[in-house]
């Protein structure tokens, strides 16, 4: 106590304080995104220690992929990060694809572009709305996800489901997109241009929104790194990483021919980089950072997801006209009883989330000898600890929404 | 109201027409409470529906699905009424009703028209607010004894909250008392009759910014996005009524929307000219003048103390204005009702300290400066809203003083204090009046 500053909240209950409190906020929890579990050691208000408990949605994914075929295990990825499935597929059949060093034809590369992309928005839509939960607002929840039912239309035409998809494939994708798919797709990116604009008045400027998140949760990019901090959190914290450019080359030349921007504030100025895409006239600038925000906080998480939204709609819109272009097959599904080499394989994709990495050893058989996923969500989570001490009750719902986990990747 | 039942049965004041007049009186504002709790619940969901671009209920009751609250109400009813093992039963038992309680006893002094009020009190203002903190009760009481900790963190900001916007809430609510120089809140609603400038939220700049502070302030006295923090469902699952099922739970909400038409008309009373229009509409069209008005007891106005029958007496002019001013003051409400909708689906909810800073802060200081100004504004006499309009604010004022005719005056001026009889709400009104002669004299004189 004696190194704490007068204000720090801690100090101030400590001069009046009264028992501590142990409180379960979870597994049945609103804010808790599923089944996490925190336990608040809390003094009225002030939160000094919080612990997150995981495992209530553990079900045994990676077992039951020693148990099954490569192909088999698809509709399992789905169910990891039950809101960006299409990118778990990706990140398996890629890593299935390494391993049999199989190359994916040209219509098949953008496919998956315009697919992952789209996934990435509507993971992206469904953090942004639950993240306005967690503060009260219901509003936004309901506009981000009417956008993201307009894209799982689409998905539901590519592929008959709405959330487990089990669409792309090691080997490309079940099926070739409907004939006038991409016809709807960018009348979707037309309307959703749209949308950018209400969602950040809704909450990026939001004057009450900011003072709910600017300077809460501060993660410097050390300790983001520190932690395996990936995706949006460690970029929130002005850290220069993103696999789709600095990944493997196997997964980076997939976006080959590509422009697009990583979304990371320079941690000398502050400052996002410019947006140099002609997106909707002029009135689709980047809302101005505001002034009690600070690199690495809850605010800047989020507003890095803002964006990225951005930069997926670029890239979809590329996709679409590359994926055009281009005819011929969109890669072949390997066999279901694919029989695997005697070799191991990992292999790390740019999720949602972050890096999403399967890891999978063959031994000549079509089931694998070991699989392995490496989650983003389950490092982002680590930091909830650090960062939640001496702040709020309040700040808890704030903190762990700007992590945006998702407890199906977690606990797998 | 009751002399009117004693002639009716009869009696010569008897306690009879007194428990009459008070059942009546308490059946009809029961009404008001649970329909206008049916009604703004349902008006909620339409407004969150729209607001997020979707319909909200359409199916119960025909297009519009206004049956889907009592649909729900019935549920509620139906529901099993749990009490948690580790909860003080009877506290937790009777928590709903203390809330329910107060934001209906509210209603006693609040007067939808000129005369159309359950009690007329004279010191209405301070009576609505003094009842309509009690609900802060059922809030704690909840809280304490649900035996969850959930609960309790919701009953304590509650209570620190609510507690701590009485303090700008009152500093506002006197500002209007002030220029009026009562505490009536008939006479403060007709004291702003006339065309809209009349509005004491146009008097001067000053009002206007407490008609402000005091609607944020009641939005958080009535526990309302985004101040909603004892409910807040991120962090505390649902606050205070997190153990609370079935109709219990529902009284809670009961409670929760009449207090927030309470605070929502008391606002147009004080601020927004109450049941008068914007238009004088009935001035205009002949109806009645001001001078009809102004009396306590409503029934002897619609029905002639000696027409003996029941309809053949019937002033109807005053009928007609009564009901429009009615009509205007629920419409006031409803739209300061829709006003905290709006807000509510609008924005994420603060935080516990930033709900204290903004009342300690900001809240506090402004209602200061709307006070002081506003009473710099009177002391030197500046134009205000309804000089523009060339009709004097005091006009009613000294009509109603003149309708005591001149002894009233004298004996003000003989300093002889009148003790008002207790039975006697005519002669319990003059004791006040007495003491606004000097105001409106000197003020509304010169104007």
């Amino acid at each position: 106590m004696a190194s704490s500053k007068i204000d720090d909240p801690r100090v101030i209950e400590f001069d009046v304080r009264t028992d501590e409190m142990l409180i379960n906020m979870g597994p049945q929890h609103p804010s808790t995104h599923g089944v996490l579990r925190l336990v608040l050691r809390t003094d009225g208000e002030v939160v000094s220690d919080v612990e997150p408990h995981i495992g209530y949605l553990h079900r045994c994914a990676e077992k039951i992929g020693e148990n099954l075929t490569a192909r088999q295990w698809i509709p399992y990825t789905d169910r990891m990060d039950y809101l960006a499935a299409m990118n778990m597929n990706l990140g398996w059949s890629l890593v299935i694809e390494k391993m049999l060093e199989y190359d994916l034809p040209e219509r098949g590369r953008h496919l998956r572009v315009i697919i992952s992309e789209m996934g990435r928005i509507a993971s992206h839509l469904v953090a942004m709305g639950t993240y306005g939960l967690d503060l009260g607002s219901f509003t936004p929840f309901l506009y981000g996800f009417r956008e993201r039912e307009k894209i799982l239309n689409l998905f539901e035409e590519a592929c008959g489901a709405r959330l487990t998809y089990s669409y792309l494939t090691p080997g490309g994708a079940t099926a070739d997109l409907p004939a006038d798919w991409t016809g709807k797709c960018r009348q979707f990116l037309a309307e959703f241009k749209e949308v950018i604009p209400e969602l950040h008045t809704l909450l990026t400027t939001n004057s009450i929104f900011v003072s709910r998140t600017a300077g809460i949760g501060v993660m410097s990019a050390k300790m983001a790194i520190d932690y395996g901090c990936t995706g949006p959190v460690l970029r929130g914290s002005g850290v220069y990483h993103d696999l789709r450019f600095h990944g493997e080359e196997r997964y980076t030349e997939m976006y080959d021919g590509y422009v697009f921007d990583v979304i990371c504030a320079d941690p000398a100025t502050g400052k996002y980089p410019e947006s140099n895409y002609e997106f909707h006239g002029d009135s689709l600038d980047y809302p101005e950072i505001p002034r009690q925000a600070v690199l690495g906080d809850c605010w800047h998480r989020f507003y890095v997801r803002m964006l990225e939204v951005v930069q997926s709609v670029r890239l979809v819109e590329q996709a679409i006209e590359k994926y055009e272009a281009t005819s011929g097959d969109w890669g072949t599904p390997i066999k279901l009883v694919q029989k695997l080499p005697v070799k191991e394989a990992y292999m790390e994709t740019e999720a949602p989330r972050g890096q999403m990495g399967f890891y999978v050893v063959g031994n000549g058989d079509s089931i694998p000898w070991r699989v392995r996923a490496r989650s983003s969500s389950f490092c982002n989570l680590s930091v909830t600890a650090p960062l939640c001490q001496g702040i709020l009750l309040a700040d808890i719902p704030a903190i762990v929404g700007s992590l945006d986990v998702v407890m199906g990747e977690i606990d797998r | 109201m009751a002399d009117f039942v004693n002639h009716i049965l009869t009696l010569e004041d008897s306690w009879i027409g007194y428990i009459v007049a008070a059942l009546v009186a308490a059946v009809l504002i029961l009404h008001v409470v649970a329909v206008g709790a049916l009604l703004f619940i349902w008006m909620e969901r339409k407004i969150s529906g729209r607001i997020q671009d979707r319909l909200g209920p359409t199916r119960v009751g025909g297009k519009f699905g206004w049956l889907q609250t009592l649909a729900d109400g019935i549920k509620l009813i139906a529901k099993e009424d749990v009490t948690p093992d580790l909860a003080d039963k009877f506290l937790f038992k009777i928590a709903p009703y203390v809330g329910l309680a107060a934001s209906y006893a509210a209603f006693i002094a609040l007067p939808f028209a000129d005369g159309v009020v359950g009690q007329h009190v004279n010191t209405a203002v301070f009576f609505v607010l003094a009842v309509l903190g009690l609900e802060v009760f059922s809030v704690i009481l909840a809280g304490y004894s649900s035996g969850s900790k959930w609960s309790l963190f919701g009953a304590m900001r509650e209570a620190a909250q609510v507690v701590s916007y009485e303090v700008p809430l009152g500093m506002c609510v006197v500002v209007p008392v002030m220029i009026c120089g009562t505490m009536n809140l008939t006479t403060i609603a007709n004291m702003q009759a006339g065309f809209f400038t009349n509005w004491l939220v146009f008097n001067d700049p000053f009002t206007f910014l407490t008609a402000i502070v005091y609607f944020t302030c009641a939005t958080a006295g009535v526990n309302r996005a985004p101040f909603d923090l004892a409910e807040a469902e991120s962090e505390l699952v649902a606050g205070f009524h997190t153990e609370y099922s079935g109709l219990r739970w529902s009284l809670f909400f009961m409670a929760e929307y009449s207090s927030m038409f309470i605070v929502a008309a008391l606002a147009s009373i004080l601020f927004f000219g109450g049941s008068h229009g914007p238009i004088p509409i009935a001035d205009v069209l002949g109806l009645l003048s001001l001078d009809n008005l102004g009396s306590s007891d409503p029934a002897f106005h619609v029905f002639n103390e000696d027409g003996g029958g029941f309809f053949a007496s019937l002033n109807l002019e005053i009928a007609i204005a009564r009901f429009l001013g009615v009509a205007n003051l629920l419409l006031k409400g409803t739209i300061g009702v829709t006003v905290m909708m709006w807000v509510r689906w609008s924005f994420p909810r603060l935080r516990i300290d930033q709900v204290m800073t903004m009342c300690l802060k900001y809240c506090v200081p402004l209602a200061a400066v709307g006070f002081l100004g506003a009473t710099a504004w009177q002391a030197l006499d500046l134009p205000t809203g309804n000089s523009l309009m060339n009709s004097p604010r005091y006009s009613h004022h000294e009509l109603w003083t003149a309708d005591d005719s001149e002894s009233a005056v004298e004996e003000a001026s003989s300093n002889e204090v009148q003790t008002p009889h207790e039975d006697d709400t005519h002669a319990a009104a003059k004791a006040v009046k007495l003491k606004t002669v000097p105001v409106s004299v000197v003020k509304g004189g010169g104007r």
